[in-house]
């Protein structure tokens, strides 16, 4: 009944929105009148989640726009925002609900203008050399004549037809093409996947694999070649096992391939240059070198032919070996009876020299000059005695000497002897017995304790003076000693040094 | 000179040992036998050399790829 009553509420006319209605409002409104838009500005906080949706924000010096791209799209991106880039993105603009915001779903995103590209690229490059991967030690050196060639480029167009015409003209070989978009979004990711792909195959696939890597590309702007600029293409470059020649765009564009690539060439015809050597130079350098072969074989063999006749004529005549000796033989043989005859008649001679001084007067002579000497040296005794005299004095002094040594070895032995002697006293236990110790035996055994005093029925006590054999009188206790007193530590201290002197003695 | 025998070998150390023995026979170093020993494996290196030469083949191939971008096999290109 109440509806039929007038009862003002302010606003009641309004319609009233759950807030899920009101937020699909909103939402549908700010899609259907916005619908796509560009927008500029810098690219702030980027932050891809988990899930692979990126967010980020672009921003100027007033506002924020919230920005998100879903996974999905990401791929596409020609550009993924990098915080600090200038950009121009693309996208839709729509509201989340959930959380009462708007924000553009970005689907593509721009470099704004070349300034920012560039000041782009060298962060890129920045970065990339100091993880050293510009390090000229990583290059590797290009095979000389590859068998499989593998290029990665637009399997249409100039680029692939120059390459492979000057191939053609130095050294056909094997190419592999594989074909890639050189610009645009898909550019970076196809090229990197490319020079991947050739590094998985294997040798002796299905598909071969090639022994040098050509990227190459035409000229173009730099946003044409912008593809090459991408990181991940210039990490997959350096990354390659397969040695890889950079050849985009013409010879003043650089790119970032190009600082990681093993070798740079300017343009993709001159990559092919790079990449074989010229097979009509190596035919003839082949020739020239069998014809350098055989002839410096045949050189080699003339050489020696030539040695061993100038060598044959060099060696003289069998026969004229034996002129000489037997020339030498006749003449020596001739002369062989002339020498008999001579050395006779030579001795002949000098016999009767010496026959002629052989006479009775001459022996005479000599038995008189033998007698005079005799005469001159008479035998005498002098000498002999002379002799004996000497050794006798020798014997004297030797004699006088040992006896001195004896007397002196005597002498120091008996004093040795005294001070051992003095020592042996001084220290023996018969001196200590003048001092008023006395040594208590039983029998040959010395008595050291009052026990071992007790158990004995007769006792023997030496003074300095001799030994007094007494028979102890029974026990005595312990406590009250008069007399034993003085004498038990006499005891005791006594038999110390008699077992000791003992066993010296 | 290498142990590899020489149908083993790249183009460049075939090319490379062919310099090496045609210098050292050219220099007349070397003794008789290992002369002929020289010339015989020069012989050799340059028939391997001239053989890879003559083998250049030309043979042009795209890689097809599938739609995830996987290769599939190859089309032989024309032109050239």
């Amino acid at each position: 009944m109440s509806d039929l009553i007038d009862d003002p509420t302010p606003g009641q006319n309004m319609p009233e929105y759950t807030v899920s209605e009101i937020s699909g409002e909103i939402k549908r409104t700010l899609e259907g009148s916005f619908g796509r838009v560009r927008v500029r500005g810098e690219v702030g906080r980027v932050f891809r989640a988990r899930s692979g949706h990126l967010y980020f924000d672009v921003k100027d010096d007033r506002s924020v726009l919230a920005c998100t791209t879903w996974k999905g799209q990401v791929a596409s991106l020609s550009v993924v925002p990098e915080e600090g880039l200038e950009v121009v993105v693309t996208g839709r603009l729509t509201a989340f609900g959930g959380q009462s915001k708007y924000n553009l779903n970005v689907d593509e995103v721009a470099v704004a203008g070349q300034g920012a590209l560039m000041a782009l690229l060298e962060k890129r490059k920045k970065q990339l050399a100091a993880e050293g991967l510009f390090d000229p030690a990583r290059k590797k050196p290009l095979p000389y004549l590859p068998r499989i060639i593998g290029v990665v480029t637009s399997p249409s167009g100039a680029v692939i037809r120059d390459i492979l015409h000057r191939l053609h003209d130095r050294f056909p070989r094997k190419v592999l093409i594989w074909p890639v978009a050189v610009q645009g979004q898909s550019c970076a990711a196809e090229v990197a996947r490319a020079i991947e792909g050739f590094n998985r195959l294997q040798p002796g696939g299905a598909l071969p694999r090639p022994d040098l890597i050509i990227v190459a590309r035409g000229g173009g702007s730099v946003e044409d070649l912008w593809g090459f600029n991408e990181e991940i293409v210039a990490r997959a470059a350096a990354a390659s096992d397969i040695p890889l020649i950079s050849a985009v765009g013409h010879e003043t564009d650089t790119t970032l391939i190009d600082f990681v690539s093993d070798r740079r060439a300017p343009t993709p015809t001159a990559a092919a240059e790079l990449a074989v050597p010229v097979r009509l130079e190596l035919m003839a350098w082949a020739d020239g070198m069998g014809a350098r072969l055989s002839r410096a074989a045949t050189t080699g063999l003339a050489q020696r032919r030539q040695r061993i006749g100038d060598l044959s004529r060099a060696l003289p005549r069998g026969e004229a070996l034996l002129d000489g000796p037997r020339q030498r033989l006749d003449w020596i043989a001739e002369r062989l009876p002339r020498a008999l005859s001579g050395g006779v008649q030579r001795r002949r001679m000098t016999l009767s020299e010496v026959a002629g001084g052989l006479r009775p007067s001459a022996l005479r002579g000599l038995l008189a000059r033998r007698r005079d000497r005799l005469n001159a040296a008479r035998l005498t005794l002098a000498p002999i005695s002379r002799e004996i005299a000497r050794r006798r004095e020798r014997i004297t002094t030797l004699s006088g000497r040992l006896e001195t040594a004896h007397r002196q070895r005597l002498d120091r032995m008996r004093r040795q002897l005294d001070a051992t002697d003095r020592l042996l006293s001084s220290l023996g236990y018969e001196a200590t017995l003048e001092r008023g110790y006395a040594v208590v035996r039983a029998g040959e055994h010395v008595i050291t304790r009052r026990d071992a005093a007790g158990r004995e029925p007769h006792l023997e006590i030496q003074f300095a003076d001799g030994r007094l054999a007494v028979t102890p009188t029974g026990a005595i206790t312990p406590p009250v000693p008069p007399a034993p007193a003085p004498a038990a530590p006499r005891k005791r201290t006594k038999p110390s040094s008699p077992p000791d002197q003992g066993s010296l003695f | 000179m290498t142990d590899t025998p020489v149908q083993e070998m790249s183009f460049e150390q075939a090319m490379k040992e062919l310099e090496t023995v045609v210098d050292r026979l050219e220099r007349g170093e070397v003794a008789l036998e290992e002369s002929i020993t020289l010339y015989e494996r020069g012989a050799q290196l340059k028939k391997r050399c001239e053989d890879e030469l003559k083998r250049a083949e030309e043979k042009v191939a795209a890689i097809t790829l599938d739609t995830d971008g996987n290769p599939t096999g190859t089309t032989p290109v024309e032109g050239a």
